[in-house]
Formats: C-alpha cells, sequence, structure tokens
C-alpha cells in the first residue's frame, strides 16, 4: 500500500514524462558525485582530534578539524585580550536576552523591547566592549576581530539602515522637493558606487580631509560607510512596499485629521513593511555577507581571521585553507539561513492574521 | 430657508486645475447647518475634486472655502481642525486592513482627540450598533462583505463626531443587494439632522432626504434646486438630457 503509494508518487513528479525523467536522472547522477566525495573528505577521512598540524599530514587524509577546534577563540575575538573576554560575552548574552523576546510574537511589550534592542543595548555593549569608560581597561579597535567585527558591521548596518532607510523611502516620495530632491541624490550616489569603494573612500581618503589632529577610528569610519551604503539600499526596499500601499489609505488617515507622522507611522508604514518583509531580509541577508569586504581596508572580521589563522605556520597542511573555508562558509550559513527561516515565519503570521 | 441658516461651509468661486486640466470653474456653493445636499452629474465633471476641496484632500488655487468659519488655505493647523470637523466616506471603503473593525473606529479619536482607549471603544460600539454590525467588531475588514466594510466606514467617521459628513459616491462599488443597506444608514444620518453633502447617482435617495440637489458638468454647477423642482422641471439642458439618462438607466 505505502509502496504503492510512493510509487505513484515518483510517477507523479520526477517521471511524468521522457524529458522530466531524464532531469531526475541527471539531477540524481551530479549529486551521487558530488555528495559522497565531499562527505568522504568532511566526516568519513577527516581528522578529528590532534594537537598540531603533524595529525592531519599523511596520504588520504581529509578535513583537518582539529585546526578549526584550536583556534575557536581566535575566530570569535580576533586579537582581544583573552583575560577581558567576558565583556564581549556579556555584551553578547545582553543582546541576545534583547532579541530573543523581540523575535518571539507572544511576547508583549514591543516598543520598549525595541528601544532596548536599538538605543540601550548598543551603548552598553559599546562601552563593555571598547571599555573607554574609567574603571575599564579600554580594548583598542586593532585588537577587534573575528566574529565580534562581523556582527558589529552586520548589527550597525541594520540598526542603523532600518530607520534610515525609511526616511529616505519617505523623504523620495515627499511633496516638499527639497527632502526629494536631497533622498534621491543621496540615495542614487550610495547604489551607484560598489561597497569596497565606499569603504576605501571611508580608510583611505576621509583621513586626507579631516582637519589635522582629529582622528576617526578606522572601524568607526567603515561602520559609517556601512550605515550608508545599506540604508539606500533599504530605502528603495521600502519604497517598492509604500507604493503597493493604496492612495486611498493615506487619504482616509488624512481625512481623519491624521497628522502625516500619524499616518505614516500608524497606516502607510505598517502595511508597506508587511508587503516587503523578504525584501528587507534580503538586504539584510547581503549586508551580513558583504561585512566581509571590510577584509581589504585591514580590519579582521571572521572571514579575515580565519585567513590569518590559516597562515599560522603552526598549523599549516595541505587540507588546512579548505576546511578552513568549509567552516566559514558553514557559519555565514548558519546566520543567512536563520534570518530567512524567520523571515518566512513572519510571512505566515503576517498573512494569517489579515486577508486581504 | 437654507438662507436663514448661518452656512456651515461657504464655497465662493473657487477655481482649480490640474496642470492645463479646468477641472473646477467657479464653483459657488453655500451649505446651511443641517442641511443635506446631494451632488450629481457625469462621471469626470468634478464632484469628488469639489468635495475633496472642503477637507483639504485637493487644494483649490482660486477663490475661498471656509467650514465652520475657518478658512482653508496652506495652514496645517486650519486643515487639521476642519479635518476634525469633517469625516469622509470613500468609494472605495479605504478602511485600514490591518487593523480589526473596532480598531479602525478607535484610532483616529485616540490619537486625534486624544480619548481614552476605553471611552473610544464604547463611543465605536455605539455607532457600530448604530450601523448595525456590532457583531463585527473583531474582525478584520477584509473578512466582511462590501456593504458591511461601507457601514464600517461610516461608524468610523462618525466616532469623530463630526459636524459634517462627505459621501463620495458611497455604493458605487457595492453590489445592488447590498445598496439599501448602506442607504439606509445615511437616511438614518439625515433624519438625525447630520449637515451631509452626498456624491451619488442613488435619485431615490435624492428624493427622500436631500434639501437640494446640485448637478455639476464639466466642472460647473448647472443648477440646484430642490429635489420635486430638480425631478420635474429642470431648467438646463443639460440637467434633462443626464435626467432621461439616468432614469432610464
Ligand atoms: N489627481 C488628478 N490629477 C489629474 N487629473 C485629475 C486628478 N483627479 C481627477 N482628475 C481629473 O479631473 C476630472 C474630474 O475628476 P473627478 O472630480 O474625480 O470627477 P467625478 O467625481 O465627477 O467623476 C476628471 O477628468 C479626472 O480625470
Ligand atoms: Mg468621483
Amino acid at each position: 500500500m505505502t509502496v504503492n503509494a510512493a510509487v505513484k508518487w515518483l510517477k507523479r513528479n520526477l517521471f511524468s514524462s521522457w524529458w522530466n525523467g531524464a532531469l531526475t536522472l541527471l539531477v540524481l547522477y551530479i549529486v551521487w558525485s558530488a555528495i559522497p566525495p565531499f562527505l568522504d573528505w568532511a566526516i568519513v577521512h577527516a581528522v578529528w582530534s590532534g594537537e598540531g598540524r603533524e595529525a592531519c599530514l599523511g596520504p588520504g587524509k581529509g578535513a583537518c578539524w582539529p585546526f578549526i577546534f584550536a583556534n575557536l577563540d581566535q575566530f570569535a575575538y580576533g586579537r582581544y585580550p583573552a583575560e577581558l573576554r567576558w565583556r564581549v560575552d556579556l555584551a553578547f548574552l545582553l543582546g541576545l536576552a534583547g532579541l530573543v523576546p523581540m523575535l518571539i510574537p507572544r511576547v508583549p511589550a514591543k516598543l520598549w523591547n525595541l528601544g532596548y534592542l536599538v538605543v540601550a543595548w548598543p551603548m552598553i555593549a559599546i562601552v563593555l566592549i571598547a571599555g573607554d569608560r574609567p574603571g575599564l581597561v579600554g580594548v583598542d579597535t586593532d585588537l577587534w576581530g573575528g566574529l565580534l567585527v562581523t556582527l558589529i558591521v552586520a548589527i550597525t548596518g541594520i540598526v542603523a539602515s532600518f530607520p534610515l532607510g525609511i526616511l529616505l523611502a519617505l523623504g523620495r516620495r515627499s511633496e516638499m522637493p527639497v527632502i526629494r530632491t536631497l533622498s534621491i541624490v543621496f540615495i542614487e550616489f550610495w547604489r551607484g558606487v560598489p561597497l569596497v569603494t565606499v569603504l576605501f573612500m571611508a580608510s583611505v581618503m576621509l583621513p586626507l580631509f579631516l582637519p589635522q589632529g582629529v582622528h576617526l577610528d578606522n572601524l568607526l569610519r567603515c561602520l559609517v560607510g556601512v550605515a550608508l551604503f545599506s540604508s539606500a539600499y533599504m530605502a528603495e526596499v521600502v519604497r517598492g512596499g509604500l507604493q503597493a500601499v493604496p492612495r486611498g489609505q493615506y487619504e482616509a488617515a488624512r481625512a481623519l485629521g491624521l497628522s502625516y507622522w500619524q499616518t505614516m507611522g500608524l497606516i502607510v508604514l505598517p502595511q508597506a513593511l508587511r508587503s516587503v518583509i523578504p525584501g528587507i531580509v534580503n538586504t539584510f541577508i547581503g549586508l551580513f555577507k558583504d561585512t566581509t569586504l571590510v577584509l581589504i581596508v585591514g580590519l579582521f572580521d571572521f572571514l579575515g581571521q580565519v585567513r590569518i589563522q590559516l597562515s599560522d605556520m603552526h598549523w599549516s597542511t595541505p587540507q588546512g585553507a579548505a576546511t578552513g573555508y568549509v567552516f566559514a562558509a558553514l557559519v555565514y550559513w548558519v546566520f543567512c539561513f536563520g534570518m530567512s527561516r524567520y523571515s518566512v515565519f513572519m510571512e505566515k503570521r503576517l498573512n494569517a492574521g489579515q486577508i486581504r | 430657508m437654507a438662507d436663514t441658516k448661518k452656512p456651515i461651509i461657504a464655497i465662493e468661486h473657487v477655481d482649480k486645475w490640474f496642470d492645463d486640466f479646468h477641472v473646477l470653474k467657479d464653483v459657488n456653493l453655500s451649505v446651511a447647518e443641517g442641511e443635506r445636499i446631494v451632488i450629481a452629474g457625469p462621471s469626470g465633471s468634478g464632484k469628488s475634486t469639489l468635495i475633496r476641496c472642503i477637507n483639504r484632500l485637493e487644494a483649490h488655487d482660486k477663490g475661498r472655502i471656509a467650514v465652520d468659519g475657518i478658512e482653508l488655505t496652506e495652514d496645517l493647523k486650519r486643515i487639521d481642525e476642519v479635518r476634525r470637523e469633517v469625516g469622509m466616506v470613500f468609494q472605495q471603503f479605504n478602511l485600514f486592513p490591518h487593523m480589526t473593525v473596532l480598531e479602525n473606529c478607535t484610532l483616529a479619536p485616540i490619537w486625534v482627540r486624544k480619548q481614552p482607549k476605553e471611552e473610544a471603544e464604547a463611543t465605536a460600539m455605539r455607532f457600530l450598533e448604530r450601523v448595525r454590525i456590532p457583531e463585527q467588531a473583531s474582525k478584520y475588514p477584509g473578512q466582511l462583505s462590501g456593504g458591511q466594510q461601507q457601514r464600517v466606514a461610516i461608524a468610523r467617521a462618525l466616532c469623530m463626531n463630526p459636524k459634517i459628513m462627505l459621501f463620495d459616491e458611497p455604493t458605487s462599488a457595492l453590489d445592488p443587494e447590498m445598496i439599501k443597506e448602506v442607504l439606509d444608514v445615511m437616511v438614518g444620518l439625515a433624519h438625525d439632522g447630520m449637515t451631509m453633502i452626498c456624491v451619488t447617482h442613488e435619485m431615490g435617495f435624492a428624493r427622500e432626504v436631500a434639501d437640494r440637489v446640485v448637478f455639476m458638468d464639466q466642472g460647473e454647477i448647472v443648477e440646484e434646486a430642490p429635489p420635486t423642482e430638480f425631478f420635474t422641471a429642470p431648467k438646463s439642458e443639460r440637467t434633462k438630457a443626464f435626467l432621461a439618462q439616468i432614469l432610464r438607466g
């Protein structure tokens, strides 16, 4: 009975025509020739324990996982002093404590939660991580690295680009010519240059224009660059959502006496943002991956830190590079896939709430 | 009789252009408190534009519009004052789809009139009862029929306790069997003495409640008269042609 059903399913979905059947076989062949060798390399013949490069040397050996295990701290914190890493952990946990209830729709007080997450927490986190307060040992940003830098760049980009992007999108649709023109010029400028260029300008050219003696931290300059760059993208995504809201919604709100900002905040934006959740998350995911570009201006994000550890003589092995990059890919994938799944969840939830 | 009361809406020599298109041409209209006006006319004659000028969804280019003694200018504060006194019902309902029926009704009282939530909800329930759909209060607009949505839209406007109600073809987007339930609500409002301006082609409604029927064509007010006079003895040829067409249909 169940075998019968399985055969039927196969027939209907995979072999409904000779063309479909041929494609199925082709895909099966590709999967068959790619997956087993990879699993063989990553698991079966991989080295799982050992104290140094010697463990991973020798013919027929696969991935060198001890290299990853031995360097986890560097991947997470870069050169951040080991005895102070608890401050980073604490900042991270405080962020998690704000993020988790924010992501669970049932938890109340979303406005306070959001306030904590985008205003209070960043300030606490910066003080903790940088330590530029009396009583705390300061840690120069040159020492920051690894996932710490990746998350700082990505979170700054996300937290800054969301409100800035919304303001720019509203500005671009404003009836005031000055505001509209400024918004268009800003958006088109930042959309027109590659992020690499932005980072180079921020890191190399900006200091040339700053007055003598004014020192802007390299990381800070990159953060500003990333924030402005991503807000331009966010603005265009939000604008798409604004266009999808019928004009009548705006008119009904104004006719009831709501002010411009009330109309936008209570009527137009909630509908606009809902309709572009996939686009917003897409921008976040793109931004998260683009953070790897800070490598070229001398910041060592997660990927950069993996590369540094690869050049460590103590761990130089034939399979080291491949192992490091597969591990990096896996970590990026987990973050991006998580965001993607969350957006699917939110979309489903919102669609269930109201039928148009 | 209209002249003995003070006008609550005064429209004097109003002109408006959309770029080169002269959409309102020297329009004059005075509405007394408690008066019920029906505006009729062919499509594209400027009816919507005229009533949208009354709450400044459109800005007029020449002339003067005053509502309840407040002249409409660029001044945003005055525009907001006027909008608080003027309720509007649209052809497409324009309910807020992401809010429940009750939230639709309490939004403006809470945010504009700064009423406490409980008070706003009590008022909203009263008006939802009046339009005969209190049982739908916790539903979303998308779950209601067109006629129900339009009645919610009327209740939403009434919750602001307006002095004037504007209706822009409130039954034109409805299936025939739902038109009556909306018109009944409007007739009820008229009998309660609400000042109303209705753009509509429901001539039965005009006969029953209108104090005056205003006929517009090509941006002008061609004729205005009490309904009996308007329907039995129209003066202008254009009115006659329009009536012939609409009463035949
Ligand atoms: N925002 C606008 N921009 C340009 N033309 C418009 C606009 N709104 C309406 N019009 C034009 O003005 C004329 C009158 O429109 P409207 O007042 O909606 O007429 P009615 O409600 O009597 O059908 C129509 O020809 C319409 O195409
Ligand atoms: Mg119209």
